[in-house]
């Protein structure tokens, strides 16, 4: 596959690590009343779906983004490469 | 030597005359030759044995797809089975040899499988070999692994090298046949960036096996010139020899390129094949067509060939398949064949046309409407029996039958991610389906465009249609050239042959054997193909699967598209292990990382071992000693004495700074950070989010603002690829920068009492390290040496008085030559990865065997560590329920009872009476080491809730080994428990 | 409190010599380049305008874009990832890289010593796009000058710097690798200069 890193544009996929569902972003509050049961929703209750998937890739052989790639599981194609530091501060990620 | 077959004209190279053997008879052929062509002008029909039935094969194709000219090149070392020989390339010396015969090809003793031939049916394997279980491992398995297959490797080491590669393209042009060529024309022309790539050693395709005119020229004539064009352009790259493969995503294409198979051996350093890793922005397939058979009784001798190969010996190779030539065929290219030979001056004793209004035919006698129902010759065929339309039987002599069953266009890399192909009525062949991968198009007689002029056309226009994509303009020119249309009536097997009528040659399948498949129900194409290997083989099914799917539809009463085709996965044809391996074998299977002190240690005759990719000096054996125990055990002795020196390079440095940096390292790491003080050095323990500890080390801090943090060797790159994750994905806000450095510092732990002693001649005057200036934990930059920057930390592994001290690498070589120098006075010793485990095992240090990815903090004795009071990845699932048990496995030691008895790591824990199962399993033991200072075997153990169970008598048992143990259970801290020696 | 250590200590090439090597092929040249210093510098979060200047400020030249680098009259600068960069000088007059860097960006920038982490060879002649074609995924020929990719050279990761398109290439990669590394290249050549 090839991936259109938002920086440095189209790169092989054999240069990123694959980590799964993007919602690893969205760590949940541990000092929440029910941190317990969120943070093992978090955890162990990810999407795998067959379709289109927003997902985090590595660019471990390049230049150490992280990035959220939107992907067509059934088919491979990708819609949409962001940098996840710009993904997190979106969703209200900061300290 | 006369070559009785060869023809005049063709494009062999006349004035080279090749010398080669087969099965060890002298022959000659010429160059352009391939063995299949050189054998067949040498009169030679019989070629192989087939798989199964052991029956005698020959040629049927002229390309890739044949399934019987199987043959083994070479010997030793480069010996290699299974070559097809319509693609062997002749040179000079060639040695092949007949495959799956013994004692000779003429005489095969297992050709006595042809009279069992009722008993070898579909689904054999499955029926026969059910019982008696036992029988499988020792009776069948080897039976038939010693029956079955086709050539055989040497079992010595390829002598060669192969590479790989990696090329880029605007637009990759798969076949340099008329489409493809016309296509590179057009792209070329217009600047684009091509590669033209085809699996033939000559380009031109099929106008190099026709007597079609192009443009007014000779077919042949007008692809040298297009190559010599091509050739000229430096935009376009003509890749001969190379396959393309397979598709993969996003425009990937994989491409072998046989460099050196056409020749003896390659030239020294050259590689025998590579693998080409293809990134094209667009694709354009022009993969031709392959001819498909007619399937009738005993329609395997050799003779009977395909009708499109029988025209390409001629005409490209100058050879006649034999004196007598027949004719079989259902549509009007069949006739070509008949003319072409013809013209050449070769007998056609019959054209067999299954259509009642076949085309008339110039020179040969015509059987329209008529069937070959058989064939005769045992080893090369002899004559065919016809019926003809009027429903009588005739005998035709003839050497060789030229068969035609129309064209099934090559759709396999369009269907690689996951397209499927669809029916044409037309062609009565399935030709690229909608789903195409991304960026390709097809063109030609791929594509089902069947002539000439349709295939420069179409490649032409396609080139076009692609760079527009990219924004590149281009004309298409496309010269005049044939333009029949297609004339064919579908037609795949007789039916009324009595004798087996071949499908899948090179496994040998049979009609017979589809119907029995379809008798017992497995139907679906899939099952189909399994149960009776139906395009199984090595060539994949290219001349078979089309002729079972037929028969196959018309037993179940559905048509060819309903009944569907197998799923066309990678690789085209078969791609060598060498290819694939590349460079990557051996030693240099995977990249060497070496220490600083890596030279200084190979002279010292240094025992290396593996971490990773590091290399690390396991021990340092001394004149004298014979085991490895007497090294390892000298090198603890010398360092707990006096002093000892280790590269302790390898573990991972992260240097973390930033406002935020303290803030940062507390949310990753599980105890905290933010109040060390500058100057000092705290173990970090590292948990993963479900509260599993996961890395361990140490965070030295060398400015409020910038710390340098270790991890272990085997963790390095997870621990950064986790700390960016944390740092961008969660915490983006957060003023931290990372970069690794484990590189750049050459570092040696210094440990022993005499540590300090040694350090002191080493570290600048002006830098005081006395216990006092520069305790337990400290650290600091420093200078050593007259002036060199360091970096010095005090910290212990092996639980002595012990100094960690950094230096840039290009210095790492010097320093620990010069340690050891300082350090004679004090009897310094080296010592290597077995000591420092073993000291760290006295120590009751956790280490990777006890960080196993099964345990938390509590499990490690370290569970107050987790801070409570400040939020870290793994915290808030380290407090569940289930990880908190009070019989949690705790960290303890174990002593054997019996001093000359042996802990093992592995050893499960149980209660000293009772019974050894796992439902009374109380722990594990982690890690084992002869302790020299103890004089005794000792581990470390993770036992049911063990703090509570020191002193108690307990046994390791190791069904296994059959080991069992008694030990006693003690404080993981065997040396110095309360750290006195740290200290001082 | 005896302190004998007066000698100095002798620097070794990445290779392990001396001197650094020198391999002469048809078309390549490859040679070990042991003589710059490098120092990653990383803006801090929010002095991104002001580590920015004062970078230019010291080294002459703007710190170039994504997959770019630039030089001035004594430095070299690389782009190694968002907000971070890699600054190369001559070692011998700027063995303290870091500290004059770290003066020059103060609290805008965190600064590392990187000099000993790489192994570093410079790679020209006429063949080199073929040498690397061989080597990475990286379509070298498309190159221009002062191009910069990161990649992955028989499986260690590399910067692959263009110095002059289709003719002068620098592969920096890490250190330990530099065995390795030099294997795969001098392999490489020797191939490509066959044809």
């Amino acid at each position: 596959m090839i991936i259109d890193h938002p920086l440095l544009g189209p790169r092989d996929a054999q240069e990123f690590v694959y980590l799964g569902d993007a919602d690893l972003i969205n760590r949940p509050d541990w000092q929440a009343e029910d941190a317990a049961d969120a943070f093992h929703d978090y955890l162990y209750l990810r999407d795998n779906p067959a379709g289109v998937h927003r997902e985090l890739w590595y660019h471990e052989q390049g230049d150490r983004s992280w990035l959220v790639v939107t992907r067509d599981t059934l088919t491979h194609e990708i819609s949409k490469v962001e940098l996840a530091r710009d993904v997190a501060r979106a969703q209200g990620r900061g300290r | 030597m006369k070559q009785v077959n060869r023809l005049s004209g063709g494009l062999v190279d006349r004035d080279q005359v090749l010398g080669f053997t087969f099965d060890g008879k002298r022959y000659e052929g010429h160059g352009g030759d391939t063995l299949a062509s050189a054998l067949l002008a040498n009169g030679v029909r019989l070629m192989g044995r087939s798989f199964k039935y052991h029956r005698p094969r020959g040629v049927m194709t002229a390309g890739s797809e044949e399934p019987d000219a199987l043959v083994e090149l070479r010997s030793g070392g480069r010996q290699e089975p299974n070559t097809r020989a319509t693609v062997a390339e002749l040179f000079d010396g060639m040695q092949a040899r007949s495959q799956n015969r013994w004692p000779s090809l003429r005489h095969d003793m297992m050709a006595v499988n042809d009279r069992l031939s009722n008993f070898l049916t579909a689904g054999f394997y499955y029926k026969t070999f059910m019982w008696p279980k036992a029988f499988w491992e020792k009776l069948y398995e080897p039976t038939i692994r010693h029956a079955a297959g086709l050539g055989r490797v040497s079992g010595e080491d390829d002598p060669d090298v192969y590479d790989k590669g990696f090329l880029h393209c605007d637009l990759l042009i798969i076949g340099a046949g008329p489409a493809g060529l016309s296509a590179a024309l057009t792209a070329g022309r217009a600047g684009a960036r091509v590669i033209l790539a085809d699996e033939d050693f000559a380009f031109g395709g099929r106008l190099n096996a026709e007597m079609f005119e192009v443009g007014g020229e000779a077919g042949s004539d007008w692809a040298k010139a297009a190559v010599a064009e091509l050739a000229s352009m430096g935009n376009v790259r003509l890749m001969a020899r190379t396959t393309v493969v397979g598709a993969f995503d996003h425009g990937v294409y994989g491409a072998v390129e046989r460099v050196a198979d056409h020749v003896a051996a390659p030239v020294e350093g050259q590689p025998r094949q590579v693998f080409w890793r293809i990134t094209s922005k667009r694709a354009l397939l022009c993969a031709g067509a392959t001819e498909r058979p007619i399937a009738f009784a005993n329609n395997d001798r050799p003779g009977i060939m395909m009708a499109s190969a029988v025209r390409s010996f001629a005409n490209r190779w100058a050879v006649a398949a034999h004196e007598t030539v027949a004719v079989f065929t259902n549509n009007d290219d069949g006739h070509r064949t008949a003319a072409d030979l013809i013209a050449k001056g070769v007998r056609v004793t019959a054209v067999i046309d299954t259509r009642a209004d076949a085309p008339a035919v110039e020179g040969a006698e015509l059987f329209a409407g008529a069937q070959v129902i058989d064939s005769r010759g045992r080893l090369g065929l002899e004559s065919v029996r016809i019926r003809t339309a009027q429903g009588f039987t005739r005998d035709i002599v003839c050497g060789a039958l030229a068969v035609s069953g129309g064209w099934n266009p090559n759709v396999h890399l369009t269907c690689h991610q996951r397209g499927r192909p669809q029916w044409d009525e037309t062609l009565a062949a399935f030709v690229p389906g909608p789903d195409l991968p991304v960026g390709m198009l097809v063109a030609g007689a791929a594509s089902g465009v069947l002539s000439t002029e349709g295939a420069l056309r179409t490649g032409a226009e396609g080139a076009v249609a692609v760079l527009a994509d990219l924004g590149i303009a281009a004309t298409a020119a496309v010269p005049q050239a044939e333009d029949a249309p297609v004339d064919l009536t579908p037609f795949w097997h007789v039916s009324e042959s009595k004798g087996r009528a071949w499908i899948d040659m090179q496994n040998d399948v049979t009609v017979k054997d589809i119907k029995l498949a379809h008798q017992e129900n497995f139907v679906s194409v899939e099952h189909l193909k399994r149960y009776t290997t139906l395009g199984m083989a090595t060539d994949q099914g290219k001349t078979s699967n089309m002729g079972g799917l037929a028969v196959m539809a018309e037993l179940t009463g559905k048509s060819i598209p309903e009944t569907g085709t197998t799923m066309f996965r990678p690789p085209y044809t078969p791609v060598s292990f060498g290819a694939l391996a590349g460079r990557a074998v051996g030693k240099h299977f995977h990249p060497v990382r070496e220490t600083p002190s890596h030279n200084w240690a190979t002279e010292r005759g240094a025992v290396f071992v593996e971490v990773g990719d590091w290399l690390r000096a396991q021990w340092f054996p001394q004149p004298g000693e014979t085991h490895w125990r007497q090294s390892v055990d000298r090198e603890v002795l010398a360092t707990r004495r006096s002093v000892g020196v280790c590269d302790v390079t390898t573990l991972g440095k992260i240097d973390v700074q930033g406002a935020d940096a303290a803030e940062f390292l507390n949310k990753v790491y599980a105890n905290a950070f933010a109040k060390l003080p500058v100057g000092k050095v705290r173990y970090g323990l590292m948990l993963r989010e479900d509260g599993i500890a996961y890395d361990d080390g140490t965070a030295a801090r060398f400015a409020e603002d910038h710390f340098v943090v270790t991890t272990t060797t085997a963790n390095a790159v997870l621990v950064y690829r986790q700390m960016e994750f944390a740092r961008q994905c969660l915490w983006p806000d957060l003023d931290v920068q990372l970069i690794s450095t484990t590189e750049a510092w050459a570092q040696y732990a210094v440990a022993g009492p005499n540590s300090r002693k040694l350090l002191e001649k080493i570290v600048d005057p002006r830098f005081d390290i006395s216990n006092e200036a520069f305790p337990f934990m400290a650290c600091g930059e420093v200078t050593i040496c007259g002036g060199l920057r360091a970096r010095l930390f005090r910290i212990s592994f092996s639980g002595e008085l012990a100094y960690e001290i950094a230096v840039p690498t290009r210095y790492g070589d010097a320093m620990i030559r010069a340690l050891m120098d300082e350090g004679e006075a004090f009897d310094v010793v080296p010592y290597g990865t077995e000591a420092l485990g073993v000291m760290r095992i006295e120590k009751g240090h956790a280490a990777g065997n006890e960080l196993n990815g099964t345990t938390t903090a509590l499990n490690l004795g370290m569970g107050r560590m987790v801070s409570k009071k400040k939020d870290c990845i793994g915290n808030t699932l380290s407090e569940r329920a289930g990880l908190n048990m009070a019989d949690a496995l705790k960290l303890v030691g174990v002593k054997p009872v019996d001093a000359t008895q042996a802990v093992k790591a592995g050893g499960h824990l149980m209660a000293k009476e009772g019974p050894v199962d796992a439902a009374h399993d109380q722990g594990y033991v982690t890690s084992a080491a002869y302790s020299p200072i103890l004089e005794s075997s000792i581990g470390l153990a993770l036992l049911k809730n063990g703090a509570a169970r020191l002193g108690e008598v307990m046994r390791i048992a190791n069904p296994l080994e059959g080991d069992d143990v008694e030990v006693e259970i003690v404080s993981a801290h065997f040396v110095d428990p309360d750290g006195e020696k740290l200290r001082v | 409190m005896g302190r004998s250590c007066v000698y100095k200590l002798k620097a070794m090439t990445a290779l392990g010599g001396t001197k650094p090597r020198v391999d002469v092929f048809a078309g390549v040249k490859i040679s070990e380049n042991p003589d710059r210093a490098l120092v990653s510098v990383s803006a801090r979060q929010g002095h991104e305008t002001v580590c920015r200047e004062r970078a230019r400020a010291f080294l002459g030249v703007d710190l170039p874009a994504p997959a770019r680098a630039a030089s001035s009259e004594g430095f070299g600068v690389l782009w190694i990832g968002p907000d971070a960069w890699m600054v190369e000088a001559d070692h011998t007059r700027h063995e303290l890289l870091a500290s004059e860097i770290k003066t020059a960006v103060a609290d805008a920038g965190s600064v590392v010593e990187q000099t000993d982490g790489w192994c570093r060879f410079e790679v020209e002649g006429s063949k080199v796009c073929d040498l690397f074609e061989r080597l990475c995924n990286v379509d070298v020929q498309a190159m221009l000058g002062d191009a910069v990719v990161r990649t992955s050279i028989h499986h260690v990761g590399c910067y692959l710097w263009c110095r002059e398109a289709g003719a002068a290439f620098t592969v920096m990669g890490p250190r330990s690798s530099a065995a390795s590394l030099h294997h795969a290249l001098i392999e490489s050549a020797g191939v490509v200069s066959l044809d």
